[in-house]
């Protein structure tokens, strides 16, 4: 266990960023979201949730593939660059540490997608505790624990001090290339300190979470041998209707992860071919040549949540692709959410 | 081999294409062209197996999966059967021989060939341009007879016109000792002394025994009433085996859009036994 006063906070960013890119809940526009800290970026540790998640850090919103060329009839194919510069994401809460796995299993799963290995094996993720979890939080239904996350390195804002405690390889090394700024305990008694400092911090967390309005659903009927009754359920028809189909959703969660590959024509310099993230909830997804298999905005509606809550978890261990981050829950315009369709087909509302 | 322009240092992301040269088109109906396509260095792209697809793509215009026409025992090239029905299939059926696209794969499962299917008395029954993925099975059969039972063959499609590989299926594969063909259109058409009928209700007439394992492929609406056919004639679920088909963007079961249940069509299919359909949600 490390830690330093708050107020070095801009001495440790300069020590990290002097070798690394470092990725910070950055203050712009009235919005706190994930970019790249310079000195002259305002951080901003205060919000408990940025809009969208660090989810940008691994699998971007949009990102070239390669680009191609076609002179004098003969096509030539330029992958683009594998990540390849160590990084490190700061701050990152609990919930979108979980969603970190919640990916991996689909991208590093084989064939695994060398863009999103090569910013994982680069990445090391530095997590912050969540001091005041939110009523739009539940992440305890999901294993997700607020205040300690099994990052690479945790860490803990108590007081006027952070506290900072390595977990990896890479937790390590990072650590040891900031002993300028970190502090290491001096001595049995001051390191037993930190070590209750921190466990009083944990416990006041998890004491908090588990008064959360949303912190007890009961997910036992997300289950694979019941998809065709949860498919069949007549409950989806009332509860898509509110959806405007704006797919906001989709792209505030950490987890969803379905992308679309497309070309920007860029003239003289050829094509871009780029990905990028798409929507379940957008009528185009599933739209061919000879038909829609999916016509109306229920069956998507009814896609993205048997997906999150029964197919996902039917493919990865019970793992659901959802870790209660709450985000969908603050965003839906027509305030629909995952928690709300738990309830209504678990049978609690 | 990596064809593109890093000379081998990065790892190929299964999203990378190769350049293939298309060697040889083929008209076959008056939306339907065959194109044959190798790489650069005129060898065949990779290995596949019958049912496997790929995605051929021209940059700028679009990329898409596409069944794998050609038999996995052609060694020298791959082949596409195309219908032409939107922005890329357009622009490919615009192509000429010696053009260049791209193509990456193999994708998907495969009918199988090398297992299931071996030793069995085969029905295939085809419906338009579903005759490109059973051709690769078909050709594959037939190329290694010795492996198979006897191979009844029933195509059909709108009208005489629409039928995609008559040559072939007039001297290579009615010419076969213990194979049987039985093609079908929709309506009476002038020139054409065949069976008019479509392609469940012929298949009621023809009473196969059930002693066969049949592999469908067609339009949707054929597939729905041949299945219901096969069922009032006898055949058990497990005996049959379609493809599905859904957009699809990476090929490896990641993007997300040919996901039904907890099947990615592009890798866990596009083969199915039709058990294993009946256990998926009805989105398909």
């Amino acid at each position: 266990m490390y830690q330093m006063k708050k107020d070095r906070l801009t001495e440790l960013f300069q020590a990290i960023s002097g070798t690394k890119d470092l990725f910070l809940p950055l203050r712009k526009c009235d919005q706190t979201n994930y970019g790249l800290w310079t000195p002259e970026e305002v951080f901003d540790l205060e919000t408990l949730k940025t809009v969208k998640s660090a989810k940008d850090c691994f699998f971007p919103q949009s990102e070239v593939l390669y680009r191609c060329k076609t002179e004098d009839g003969k096509i030539s194919i330029d992958p683009q660059k594998l990540c390849d510069r160590p990084f490190v994401v700061f701050g990152m809460r609990a919930c979108d540490v979980k969603a970190v796995e919640v990916l991996d299993r689909v991208f590093l799963s084989e064939p695994v997608d060398t863009f999103y290995a090569a910013r994982r094996e680069h990445g090391t993720i530095v997590s912050l505790a969540c001091h005041e979890p939110e009523e739009t939080c539940f992440c305890r239904n999901f294993g997700v624990d607020a205040a300690a996350s099994g990052a690479d390195v945790e860490t803990w804002i108590i007081g006027d001090s952070l506290y900072w405690k390595p977990l990896t390889e890479k937790g390590e090394a990072l650590t040891e290339s900031l002993q300028a700024v970190l502090e290491a305990a001096d001595g049995e008694a001051s390191a037993c300190e930190a070590e209750e400092t921190v466990a009083r911090e944990q416990e006041a967390i998890r004491g908090v979470i588990e008064k959360l309005p949303f912190s007890h659903l009961d997910l036992s009927r997300f289950q694979p041998e019941n998809t065709m009754e949860l498919f069949d359920s007549p409950l989806w028809e009332e509860l898509y209707k509110p959806c405007l189909a704006c797919g906001t959703c989709t792209f505030v969660c950490p987890t969803c992860q379905c992308y679309d590959i497309r070309d920007f024509d860029s003239g003289k310099n050829g094509v871009q071919r780029y990905r990028c993230w798409d929507s379940c909830m957008y009528s185009d997804f599933t739209m061919m040549a000879h038909g829609n298999l999916r016509t109306s905005q229920m069956q998507r509606f009814r896609q993205r949540f048997m997906h999150k809550l029964v197919y996902y978890p039917a493919n990865n261990d019970g793992l659901y692709s959802c870790v209660g981050c709450g985000r969908c829950v603050s965003k839906c315009p027509a305030s629909l959410n995952i928690v709300k369709v738990i309830k209504k087909l678990g049978g609690e509302a | 081999m990596c064809e593109c322009s890093c000379g081998g240092k990065t790892k190929t992301d299964t999203l990378i294409p190769m350049v293939g040269v298309i060697t040889d088109i083929r008209t076959e109906t008056p939306d339907v062209k065959t194109f044959r396509v190798v790489g650069r260095g005129g060898k065949k792209l990779f290995e596949h197996m019958p049912g496997q697809c790929a995605m051929v793509s021209v940059p700028g215009v679009g990329e898409a999966m596409f069944s794998i026409t050609s038999s996995p025992t052609n060694t020298e090239y791959q082949e596409f059967s195309i219908k032409r029905c939107g922005t890329l299939t357009d622009y490919l059926h615009g192509m000429t021989v010696g053009e260049e696209l791209t193509v990456r794969g193999p994708y998907g499962n495969a009918f199988p060939v090398e297992t299931a299917l071996k030793g069995q008395n085969l029905l295939f029954i085809a419906g338009g341009i579903g005759l490109a993925p059973l051709r690769s099975v078909i050709n594959y059969v037939l190329d290694k007879r010795e492996n198979y039972g006897t191979v009844d063959i029933l195509y059909g499609s709108r009208s005489m016109d629409d039928l995609v590989q008559l040559k072939e299926i007039q001297e290579v594969w009615m010419k076969t000792p213990g194979v049987n063909v039985y093609l079908t259109i929709d309506r009476e058409q002038e020139g054409w002394d065949g069976h008019v009928g479509f392609v469940p209700s012929y298949l009621k007439e023809l009473e196969f025994a059930t002693d066969k394992t049949v592999l469908v492929c067609g339009p949707p609406i054929m597939i729905k009433f041949v299945l219901a056919a096969l069922g009032e004639m006898g055949f058990e679920k497990t005996q049959v085996y379609t493809t599905l088909e859904l957009r699809m963007k990476c090929g490896v079961g990641k993007c997300g859009r040919c996901n039904i249940g907890s099947k990615y069509v592009c890798k866990d299919g596009p083969v199915f036994r039709c058990d294993e359909i009946d256990e998926l949600p009805p989105e398909y």
